[in-house]
């Protein structure tokens, strides 16, 4: 690319960044996403993979906190504060894969019907009005029900579920940006399919790429909570979504023990609040007239 | 008494070191059955003087000076009053009729309602008067249940007037009323504006960006440069021989039917108008003024006496008649 | 057109569409037209859905006849007799084609658990979740609409910034886990606070009749309700603010004020109607998606319903009884947007006619 190209990305960037900068809540959402990313990072050295074994637990059942565990222990002896932050590692690495993934799925969907118009777009179409009617819950309940319990199949449920509101949106935005005369311009001077999607569309489509990941990935992380919970999860990984249903199975509700159950939920409110907090701030910098509203 | 006499009105958006001047001393005076027309490029605060007559701006805009409508002061009325004021004593034709209109509501439910607010008329009788407004505007009386985007832009504008006529008010401000319409249409809606006001013998203050439309509908004119008066008088007067430069200059982009030369060459202006948050130091034309000298860069220009009845803000002005 | 350009041709098709001022003929049948296109893509829909039902869940690895009796030994003959029972045996494309035609009849197969027709099953417990849903949608429609409307009007004011900080909290709140809490603070008593609420369940199982049975489901409906307010209304206050927004910009309010309507009037008469146009739209969409909600909050607190069903199903896996119940989420949800569908012309009259 050449350094005429580089200079104006780096100055749109700079824009962006500096629009996003005057919204106070996205910059909570940063600061806070930033810190659950530290936490996570360093799990290995701060807590160890250690905490999850259930042989070698340090404490007694169902502790109450103390100096030693400050969020007591869970069932099998392990400090919840331990697992919590363990917990992270899972809940935010299928948060980000399975957004990513089915954002993925979208983008490529949304650009080639809207680039190749024509039957592709009317079939992909069809297809994404028939898994918007779908809900989504339900539809990644049933995948991961069919599928083995792991990780990856909850990704995969997810990315699959998802992926067709991108799909609507940056086809939209695709046949807004090939409208454009430049566009015409490239193609007259030869420019083929590859070249325009690549070079013209795709940049134009990042930013709305990049606040449908954002605000994505806040809605993957509560499925994957709720599909851990309902026991469909990774029984070998701990997570977050996992934890509350061990909460419940070890009868933390009726025995009043709220120092099992709270956590783990707040700390998935605090993560999809700071993820949608960055989404919204990221819309409002693409769509300025949203921005009055937020 | 006047009918309407705006008295050093300022208006400005904002506050302290953001703030923006959209409206710099404005003088005007109107009397009952006489048209004035204020004329302008985009940005030069005509429309922000039309909302201020009523005080329909946002709660970000400061006020300053007077609005005396029939000798009541706009600016300082209790809020009661000014309500009781808008629409039974002055009422505004908006532009761009499409937006200005109620896209989910019935026509006729739109005329109906300051009939309903005001008259406290009941439901019968304020059907009977949208019936007859619509007539007096050329449109049957059966487009009372439609809804606007089943009209056309013609029909939209004259619905609008219908809809200013509606509590028989003293004064009515057109901004821009038709601008968005093709020739034919306009010259139709002017016509039947200039019939009502004769009719009905109301103040009008028409505010459009075409020298000529004013010209051919107005008694008077006055020319707005952002946000000051630059020019006023009668209406012929300033159009074919204005005394200001950016007067000459507008009436000039105007191509003059029968003059083959002014038609092939309309002689625009370079440069845009300036930025109200950021004006030029002296006269605000100065920088595109093609007769500017030294002083014009330092000192603003008040409006002078160009003539009988006329005033223009030049300081050239002065000096060819002293 | 040479007609149509002269002055007088112009003006006589100005006074040609003027006078032409009877209404529109044909605007119930546009609607009927528009009713009955969306009607057939509603069933094209729910075709769908039963394809993707039946191949759903033929793709499981495995053979169902295990997964039946997993657990209780069985012989080669009794998987054979089982295997028929459910018409197992037969080619994939018979397999569908019974299918549909049993599920055209209402046969949607019998449950493995059970024993019995899902059909009957989804019918016993369906009341049960039209009660819990029913009424957290009203309110949560309510109260979302009510504080959305408040918090535009006075946006950027205190109120409004704490209205919309507390909807995006609750928005990103796992609404199992506010279920969950909710239980151990007012069910089972934390500190001062008494147990008020039964733990779970629609009833106490004690036999009362009448009015007195009337006050003890709606005791044990207020938890699980409370808990699918608190997310619905969020989502339902974010959209109607963000509406309202929008409309409040628009020139036709400064027309309104003009007309010396007082601001609460120009509010109510012009701007919310205008807003309520996509909210109530968005509204009925995700109606479908509170079936899916209630899903959680019905296994929270066990309340006897479709949701608590699946949840069964699931661990099973009750493949017929999975397969049933995914059939009827999704078929409300299309039900839902066939709703919404055919409700937005009646509002919005630039729409559909």
């Amino acid at each position: 690319m050449t350094s005429l190209a580089w200079e104006r990305r780096r100055g749109s960037a700079t824009r962006f960044w500096k629009a996003y900068r005057s919204h106070r809540a996205g910059l909570y959402g940063l600061a806070g996403l930033a810190l659950i990313a530290l936490l996570a990072l360093t799990a290995p050295w701060t807590v160890g993979a250690d905490v999850q074994s259930v042989t070698n637990a340090p404490g007694t059942a169902l502790e109450s906190p103390s100096a030693e565990f400050p969020l007591g222990t869970d069932q099998f002896g392990r400090s919840l504060l331990g697992l919590l932050i363990w917990g992270s590692r899972i809940s935010l690495l299928v948060g980000l894969l399975a957004a990513v993934l089915s954002v993925a799925i979208g983008t490529l969907v949304g650009v080639l019907a809207g680039h190749y118009g024509g039957w592709l777009s009317t079939v992909v179409m069809r297809i994404t009005d028939w898994f918007l009617v779908m809900p989504a819950l339900v539809l990644a309940i049933v995948l991961a029900t069919v599928m083995s319990r792991s990780v990856w199949t909850v990704v995969l449920a997810i990315g699959i579920t998802c992926w067709p509101t991108t799909a609507r949106l940056v086809r939209a935005q695709t046949i807004a940006v090939e409208s454009r005369p430049y566009i015409e311009r490239a193609t007259a001077l030869g420019g083929g399919h590859g070249h325009v999607m690549a070079r013209h569309v795709l940049p134009n489509v990042m930013p709305l790429v990049l606040a449908q990941t954002t605000l994505g990935i806040s809605a993957a992380i509560l499925t994957e909570a709720t599909l851990a919970f309902l026991g469909l999860g990774d029984p070998t990984v701990t997570s977050w979504g996992g934890m509350l249903q061990d909460a419940r199975e070890a009868g933390a509700v009726s025995s009043g023990h709220w120092w099992y159950l709270a956590p783990p939920g707040i700390a998935i409110a605090l993560v999809a609040l700071a993820f949608t907090l960055c989404g919204r701030a990221v819309e409002s910098v693409l769509n300025p007239r949203l921005g009055v509203g937020r | 008494m006047s009918l309407l006499e705006i008295r050093d009105l300022r208006v400005t958006y904002g506050s302290g070191a953001a703030a923006v001047p959209a409206v710099r001393g404005v003088d005007l005076r109107l009397e009952a059955g006489s048209k004035l027309g204020v004329a302008g490029e985009s940005g030069c605060g005509k429309s922000t003087l039309a909302l201020a007559l009523l005080r329909l701006l946002p709660q970000t805009a400061r006020l300053e000076g007077e609005i005396l409508l029939d000798g009541e002061d706009v600016l300082t009325m209790k809020w009661g009053r000014l309500r009781a004021v808008r629409w039974a004593g002055a009422s505004i034709v908006f532009q761009g009729a499409m937006h200005s209109l109620n896209a989910v509501r019935r026509i006729g439910d739109q005329i109906a309602e300051p009939l309903l607010v005001h008259r406290r008329a009941t439901p019968a009788e304020a059907r009977k008067r949208v019936g007859a407004l619509l007539e007096q505007v050329g449109l049957p009386a059966s487009r009372a249940a439609g809804y606007p985007h089943e009209l056309s832009g013609g029909q939209r504008q004259r619905v609008m007037i219908a809809m200013a006529l509606a509590c028989e008010p003293r004064l009515i401000v057109a901004d821009e009323p038709t601008t968005a319409l093709d020739v034919m249409i306009q010259a139709q809606i002017l016509r039947l504006i200039e019939r009502l006001v004769a009719e009905e013998s109301l103040g009008l203050m028409m505010i459009s960006h075409d020298l000529a439309v004013l010209a051919d509908t107005c008694d008077r004119l006055a020319v707005m440069y952002a946000g000051r008066i630059v020019e006023e008088g009668p209406a012929g007067e300033v159009y074919r021989a204005a005394a200001h430069p950016y007067g000459r200059a507008l009436s000039s982009a105007f191509p003059r039917i029968g003059d083959p030369a002014s038609r092939r060459a309309p002689r625009g202006l370079p440069g845009d108008p300036p930025d109200p948050a950021a004006l030029p130091d002296g006269c605000a034309f100065h920088p595109r003024c093609p007769v500017a000298v030294a002083e014009c860069a330092e000192d603003d220009q008040e409006l002078r006496v160009a003539g009988a009845g006329r005033r223009a803000a030049c300081l050239h002005v002065g000096r060819e008649s002293g | 057109m040479t007609t149509a350009s002269t002055p007088a041709g112009v003006a006589r098709a100005e006074e040609a569409r003027a006078t032409d001022g009877a209404p529109r003929t044909g605007v119930a049948s546009g609607y009927l037209r528009h009713a009955a296109g969306k009607l057939g893509g509603a069933l094209v829909s729910l075709f769908a859905v039963l394809v993707t039902s039946f191949f759903l869940f033929r793709i499981i690895p495995g053979d169902p006849v295990k997964a039946m009796t997993h657990g209780a030994p069985t012989s080669a003959e009794q998987l054979a007799t089982l295997r028929r029972q459910f018409g197992l045996d037969l080619p994939l494309w018979q397999q569908f084609t019974d299918y549909c035609a049993k599920a055209l009849t209402g046969d949607l197969g019998t449950s493995f658990q059970f024993r019995a027709p899902v059909g009957d099953l989804i019918a016993a417990k369906l009341p049960a979740t039209l009660l819990l849903t029913g009424v957290a949608v009203v309110l949560y429609s309510a109260l979302g609409l009510w504080l959305g409307t408040r918090s535009a009007w006075r946006h950027g004011g205190l109120g409004d910034r704490v209205n919309t900080g507390l909807a995006l909290t609750l928005w990103s709140v796992p609404s199992f886990w506010l279920g969950l809490l909710l239980i151990i603070v007012f069910s089972v008593g934390m500190g001062p606070i008494p147990g008020l609420f039964p733990t779970g369940g629609m009833e106490s199982g004690t036999g009362e009749t009448g009015f007195a049975y009337v006050l003890d489901v709606a005791h044990h409906l207020v938890l699980p309700v409370v808990t699918l307010v608190a997310v619905g209304y969020a989502q339902t206050l974010l959209v109607m603010r963000s509406s309202l927004l929008d409309e409040m910009g628009g020139d036709y309010l400064t027309t309104a004020r003009a007309k010396g309507l007082k601001d609460d009037d120009v509010r109510r008469r012009h701007a919310v109607p205008n807003a309520l146009l996509p909210t109530v739209t968005m509204v009925f969409i995700n109606l479908g998606h509170v079936a899916a909600g209630s899903i959680l909050v019905e296994t929270v607190f066990s309340w006897p319903g479709l949701g608590g069903l699946f949840y069964q199903a699931l661990s099973v896996p009750d493949l017929p009884l999975v397969q049933g119940l995914f059939v009827v989420f999704a078929g409300a949800m299309i039900l839902a947007n066939l709703l919404a569908d055919l409700l937005y012309p009646l509002l919005d009259p630039r729409v559909g006619r």
